[in-house]
């Protein structure tokens, strides 16, 4: 399929309004001390989007600096162990740092530098996210703070020890959990107060209007090769794709480039997975769909994991990355729409998954992506052994070292 | 019940005292309310204990934390309406002079009992109004339409253009809320020189009174910003003597003096 016929074939898919809905989801839920500067950053955005210097820029990065295009990389011996016909591997590890989170700071520290910022701030979880904005900024000569719960900090030493290298300064947050999620409200609250010469760059789908739209934008690159990808191997598009979903920026985008470029009749079934943590079935995960209910949290509403009177719990997850209470708007939204399904994946499925990768691929995959990797057999049994499936491995496993020999692999 | 408003009719700059309810437990939240009405609070800001309180800072959330603690399953929004209600039912201060109550809260407690339900209790409880910082103007047209009868009170801050003024003052009602800078809730040492010229900005474009409040906490700061502005706001200063009712009175009690006491 080429571009130009799946553009005029495409869907309608047009989400968000300009107000940054996705149906009932998303918005802009924050003090008013930062509402001028998301709407200054929405206009910088849409000024950035219309350039062509900007887009040649990025794109230029993406290929030199990042080593774009990431591979599509055809798995038999894992398609064979999980009873599938066809497994693609899209290799988001193969990145510059190890996760796409690298393609989302780039676009980011590349939109501060052009809103005249030289001082950014970031949350992270796993610290992938944390390393792609330190490594970013260091390329951009930009000021660099990282909110990092202690718990994350004691979980991903590696990646802390990365960030002060590159720079950046790491703030360890001792509230809550000490995970992402107390990492976001501190870097929030950070920047409500240093609005003015600071721009905060958003790691996941989330937060208030225009950030989901932003992530979105600069992660979409990951399906739109998928897309050209398949075709420029003379292949057709997959059955099913599947991506692990924290907050949802590998996973939207991996699904958005599918659910705008192509016709609804073919559109491949999407699915998500969600952090089941210990299970649902205990207070122990992180599955904000199967197991939440719409709420806002950090400027935002979609499904939360929250108590009767409304306070977000906290969430757990053997990884960092998807150890958060909440999900990204657009996810709300494709869950009540039908267009993704969203499915829970246990730490212990995880581990599996990690273990099967390695074994039958020689690939280490990042804990966060061996829970899309855990869902191959359930879709195995739900689509048959004739199934073609597309799975996005966000990240590679090197940060997940002490985190697997823990749990005994 | 009167609304916001009337806060502001005293004659003098008016006292806006924040409190956190259920804290350091229910009972003595109550008596403190009384306290700050007693020793001349003009309006009672009543604060929600909430697991993410982005907009403040150590004292108050730490406040927060410790209510959410104290009361053995919880404290929340609905804990909170029923002390304001016990407050409105007996103020402890003749009704004459009995302030109006606003409670302070983030949006997810409301969103969680409902809108139309928290509306309903709020107004059932003599609750005068409301405000939710993580609520802009922009985002609160359910909420108005189904809080008929309840002041709204939206906030200002000096990153707020001329339109974004604007459209605050227009959405308000009760009174403004100028935060004096940016950051959160908590006591300073010095407040921002451009005060001054902020508030008059704010004044410009509502008609509503306009009261100042983050980092307050003396009641000579309370004069100077009284000096500028229609009301002062304080909290933080306040919760650190909540658990001692006797301090409060005391301490709100210098707060009013300052600002003058031709109260009518
Ligand atoms: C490798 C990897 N995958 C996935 C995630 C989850 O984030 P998201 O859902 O935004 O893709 C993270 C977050 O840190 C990550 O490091």
């Amino acid at each position: 399929m080429s571009e130009i016929d799946s553009k005029q074939q495409g869907s309608d898919y047009a989400v968000p309004d300009e107000r940054g809905f996705f149906g009932a989801y998303g918005g802009r839920y924050v003090p008013e001390t930062v509402v001028p500067a998301l709407r200054e950053l929405d206009a910088a955005f849409r000024e950035a989007s219309d350039d062509p210097a900007f887009k040649a820029e990025f794109d230029s990065l993406l290929a030199d600096y990042v080593g774009r295009p990431s591979p599509l990389y055809r798995a038999n011996r894992l398609a064979k162990a999980v009873g599938l016909a066809e497994v693609w591997l899209k290799r988001e590890d193969l990145n510059h740092t190890g996760a796409h989170k690298i393609n989302n700071t780039l676009g980011q520290c590349l939109l501060a530098k052009r809103m005249g910022k030289k001082r950014v701030i970031a949350e992270t979880g796993a610290g992938q996210h944390g390393v792609a904005t330190a490594t970013a900024a260091a390329l951009f000569e930009q000021e660099c703070v990282v909110f990092m719960g202690v718990e994350d900090i004691r979980r991903q030493a590696l990646n802390v020890y990365k960030m002060k290298l590159l720079g950046a300064e790491v703030v360890p947050v001792d509230e809550g959990g000490g995970t992402l999620a107390d990492a976001v409200t501190a870097a929030m609250r950070h920047w409500v107060e240093r609005v003015e010469d600071t721009f905060y760059v958003l790691g996941s789908a989330l937060g208030p209007h225009p950030y989901p739209e932003i992530v979105r934008e600069f992660q979409r690159v990951i399906g739109d090769e998928m897309i050209v990808q398949f075709a420029a191997k003379g292949v057709e598009l997959p059955d099913a794709v599947v991506a692990c979903v924290g907050g949802g920026s590998n996973a939207i985008g991996t699904f958005y480039p599918f659910l705008r470029e192509v016709p609804r009749e073919r559109l491949p079934k999407l699915y998500g997975a969600e952090a089941a943590g210990l299970g649902l079935d205990t207070d122990k995960h992180g599955a904000s769909i199967a197991g939440g209910t719409p709420g806002v949290l950090h400027g935002f509403y979609s499904y939360l994991l929250q108590d009767e009177r409304g306070n977000p719990l906290e969430a757990y997850s053997i990884s960092a990355g998807l150890d958060y209470p909440g999900i990204g708007p657009e996810h709300g939204y494709l869950s009540d729409e039908g267009l993704v399904k969203y499915l829970p994946v246990t730490d212990a499925e995880a581990l599996e998954a990690f273990a099967l990768l390695t074994q039958t691929e020689g690939i280490i995959p990042a804990i966060e992506s061996s829970h899309a990797l855990a869902l191959l057999p359930r879709l195995a049994s739900e689509l048959g052994p004739d199934a073609h499936v597309a799975l996005t491995v966000s990240g590679r496993g090197d940060k997940d070292m002490d985190i697997v020999r823990e749990a005994g692999l | 019940m009167s609304g916001l408003g009337e806060g502001f009719t005293s004659g003098r700059t008016a006292l806006v005292a924040y409190l956190m309810a259920g804290y350091p437990n229910l009972e003595t939240s109550l008596a403190a309310i009384r306290a700050a009405a007693r020793g001349g609070a003009d309006i009672i800001e009543f604060g929600v204990p909430y697991g993410d309180p982005l907009a403040d800072g150590p004292v108050i959330a730490r406040a927060g934390r410790a209510a959410m603690q104290a009361a053995a399953d919880g404290f929340g929004l609905s804990e909170a309406l029923e002390v304001a209600a016990a407050f409105t039912r007996d103020p402890g201060v003749p009704a004459m002079q009995a302030p109006p109550i606003a409670l302070m809260t983030y949006l997810n407690p409301v969103m969680r009992l409902g809108y139309a339900e928290t509306a309903k209790r709020a107004l059932e409880a003599g609750v005068a109004g409301f405000i939710i910082p993580d609520l802009p103007a922009d985002e609160a047209g359910e909420w108005l339409s189904m809080s008929e009868g309840l002041d709204t009170v939206f906030l200002v801050a000096p990153t707020s253009t001329s339109d974004r003024l604007a459209t605050v003052g227009a959405a308000s009602s009760g009174f403004v809320y100028c935060v004096s800078r940016t950051g959160v809730t908590g006591e300073r040492s010095q407040l921002p020189t451009d005060l001054v010229d902020l508030v008059a900005r704010v004044k410009q474009n509502t008609e509503l009174p306009v009261a100042v409040g983050f980092g307050i906490a003396t009641p000579e700061q309370a004069r100077a910003v009284g000096d500028a502005a229609d009301g002062v706001v304080v909290g933080s200063a306040i919760v650190r003597r909540q658990a001692d009712p006797v301090a409060v009175e005391e301490y709100v009690r210098s707060l009013s003096d300052a600002l003058g006491v031709d109260r009518a």
